[in-house]
């Protein structure tokens, strides 16, 4: 017989092989990556600029004695390959900073083109994003960014355009701006609408600022805005920044808010509640049309947190419901990239009472369909009550584009689609688990968009920290833990519609597989994630002692 | 020196006319790791129920409330470089604020430590 002298046998023992230590600490497709400090240099750049020379800004190359290998050949200059600069080589302009002009260098890493694409591709491949798998994190809505929308707002049309060009020459973009405005007000039954707040947390800003105004311009200034527990965490945040006191209103056993609780509260100094519907316990507030005559009644007004309109879209108009403001995050609802991805966008939708409210600028059309941008120059009379500005320019361009894209795309069916299978597809994940973990609200009917479980009856010692960080190894990003507070050891788990039957189930499996190994004490939990590019990392110490700027190593040690 | 409780989860020491005011061991336990303690400034009028410091944990920030009206005498320093204190040693170095009561009345609505400790066995 002849005999494999390769040595391989392809059943080669694996054992103890993720020991082995590797030179360079690499594992294979898992590239491990300094800090960019450490590896830049004050020697190297990626861009190649003609040598400056020293001068006052004055006179020519001659006169500042040359600053090296900047003539050109008359030979070269004569070929048509090659075009010479046209004038001579760039020099220092006159240094006007006085005692502040630098005296050292600042520090700032340099890398060579190839080293900074590696470095960043690299520190890319060990995060997880919305394009490689199921992202969970519930009131975050990650769901797929259809690539319509991303052709759409590449366009050069809307990509390619700054906010101070002259307005005819922008006609497309404010088009944009003011049909998405259109179909805002008729996706809400409000109306109107603030486009220019660039996020949630801003948009609820801009309409308890509305609210003030309201209140300030009847002559009726208010001190407490209610909030109840199973609001935005923002809500309070944000009615504080407004020069707010914040009152909490209870919940009831079944997540929701207790309106007895809320009309024993309202009175002449309240100046309006902030209610998140769906809230974060994924449930709706079936009693909101209830909660909002209470409080128009007590001469309060009515905010509601539209960070999951996602789960009514196309359902359910919040103006039929008596709110007076709410924001819609494009970023969630309209699918526009978030979370590292791109940025956030907050227009507000407004009722009659608090429209002459909103701020400036906005966008007018007019009968021969020329669309103006009403500012501050421009308004006139037409908007006197308006509270002021909050952000320099329009909005967020990008996000209208991409959102305006989404709606047209799907239409009424389509998004009415959108938030009949967010639903379906939340209730499939509590319906599948809820015998698996403790899901506190299950009993009271169908969740909305979101599932929420928490830690009762996982045993002494293991907490949603350990199922969170199991789920890491598996694959997925974790779900949003220890919110909202109301729930102890709060999993809140969002699906999106965007997810087949196949990535559920999937995904079931995972969260099924960590919970029955915690609940029979698998100890190799409280030490996960085994498999990520780190190990679990000490958040008591990153949030006792932050370190915020990076140190030379010995300048660090020497610190200490 | 007598030491009361309250439904908060707040303790108040008192001797004479003078209090301690810190949380107690079960809250800590609750709460997890203290990553940041915020105590109020000495001569901050307090009434009682009022919002006297903010105590944060990895998760969330919770509100501490004076348990007695009075005036603040002093908050615990240790606690802005120490947060683990409050873990350590809850009703101990891990305390809070110390205040000069203004009506010592009020401490007969709070619990003592057994009524406290029944209060806890039912939560």
């Amino acid at each position: 017989m002849s005999i494999n002298r390769s040595g391989w046998k392809p059943e080669m023992s694996q054992v103890g092989a993720s020991d082995t230590a590797t030179f360079t600490g690499n594992r294979a497709l898992m590239l491990e990556e300094p800090l960019i400090f450490e590896i830049g240099s004050t020697e190297t750049t990626g861009v190649d600029f003609d040598p400056i020379l020293p001068g006052t800004g004055r006179g020519t190359a001659g006169e500042a004695g040359g600053g090296g290998g900047a003539t050109t050949s008359d030979s070269l200059a004569a070929s048509p390959l090659h075009r010479p600069s046209d004038g001579p080589p760039p020099r220092a302009g006159e240094d006007r900073l006085g005692d502040l002009s630098r005296t050292a260098p600042i520090g700032l890493p340099g890398l060579s083109e190839p080293e900074a694409v590696r470095h960043y591709t690299r520190l890319s491949r060990q995060n997880y994003a919305i394009d490689l798998g199921l992202f969970p994190l519930g009131s975050c809505t990650m769901k797929h960014n259809p690539r319509l929308n991303e052709r759409m707002a590449r366009l050069p049309g809307f990509a390619d355009i700054h906010p101070l060009q002259p307005v005819d020459t922008v006609q497309g973009a404010l088009g944009v701006i003011n049909e998405l405005a259109v179909w805002l007000i008729e996706l809400t039954g409000m109306y109107g609408v603030a486009m220019t707040p660039k996020a949630g947390a801003h948009g609820e800003l801009c309409g308890i600022l509305c609210i003030r105004a309201a209140l300030e311009a009847r002559g009726d200034p208010r001190s407490v805005i209610l909030v109840p527990e199973s609001a935005h965490g923002t809500n309070p945040a944000t009615a504080a920044f407004a020069g707010y006191k914040v009152e909490d209103i209870p919940a009831t056993p079944d997540g929701r808010v207790d309106l007895e609780a809320l009309k024993a509260r309202l009175g002449p100094d309240v100046a309006g509640v902030m209610i998140t519907n769906p809230n974060t316990c994924g449930l709706f507030e079936r009693d909101m049309k209830a909660i909002s005559d209470a409080v128009h009644a007590a001469g309060g007004y009515v905010y509601c947190d539209g960070a999951n309109f996602n789960a009514i879209v196309g359902r359910v108009r919040p103006g039929d419901l008596g709110i007076d403001a709410m924001h819609i995050n494009l970023h969630k609802t309209f699918s526009t990239p978030h979370g590292g991805g791109g940025p956030g966008s907050g227009p507000v939708v407004l009722s009659e009472a608090l429209a002459p409210y909103g701020p400036l600028p906005f966008t007018e059309r007019h009968a021969d369909r020329h669309i103006t941008l009403v500012e501050e120059e421009t308004v006139g009379d037409r908007h006197p009550h308006s509270f002021g500005r909050m952000s320099a320019f329009h909005g967020q361009m990008g996000m209208f584009t991409r959102a305006l894209a989404y709606i047209l795309s799907h239409g009424a069916d389509g998004l009415r689609q959108v938030a009949e299978d967010a639903v379906l597809n939340a209730n499939y994940v509590l319906r599948s688990l809820d015998k698996t973990l403790d899901a506190p609200f299950a009993h009271s009917g169908p969740c909305m968009h979101e599932a929420l479980f928490s830690d009762n009856g996982l045993p002494e010692g293991f907490s949603t920290i350990d199922i969170a960080k199991a789920l890491i190894d598996e694959g997925y990003h974790p779900m949003t833990m220890y919110f909202p507070l109301v729930v102890h050891g709060a999993m809140l788990v969002e699906p999106t519609e965007t997810e087949s039957k196949a990535a559920l189930d999937q995904f079931i499996g995972a969260l099924r597989s960590v919970a029955e190994r915690a609940k029979a004490g698998d100890s190799s939990l409280k030490s996960a994630p085994h498999f990520a590019p780190r190990r679990r990392l000490d958040e008591t110490l990153a949030a006792r002692k932050p370190v915020l700027v990076w140190k030379e190593p010995e300048a660090a040690k020497a610190a200490e | 020196m007598s030491r009361y409780f309250t439904e908060d989860h707040e303790w108040i020491d008192v001797d004479g006319d003078t209090a301690t005011v810190g949380i107690t061991d079960y809250a800590q336990g609750q709460l997890g790791d203290i990553v940041f303690v915020d105590v109020p400034e000495e001569g901050k009028e307090l009434a009682k129920g009022d919002e006297a410091a903010t105590v944060e944990s990895v998760k969330a920030a919770s509100d501490v409330y004076t348990p007695a009206s009075g005036t603040v005498i002093e908050g615990n320093a240790e606690l802005a470089d120490q947060p683990g204190l409050v873990n350590e040693d809850p009703e101990g170095d891990g305390w809070f604020f110390k205040l000069t009561l203004s009506d010592t009345s009020e401490l007969e609505e709070l619990m003592d430590e057994t009524a406290y400790a029944a209060f806890v066995s039912k939560l």
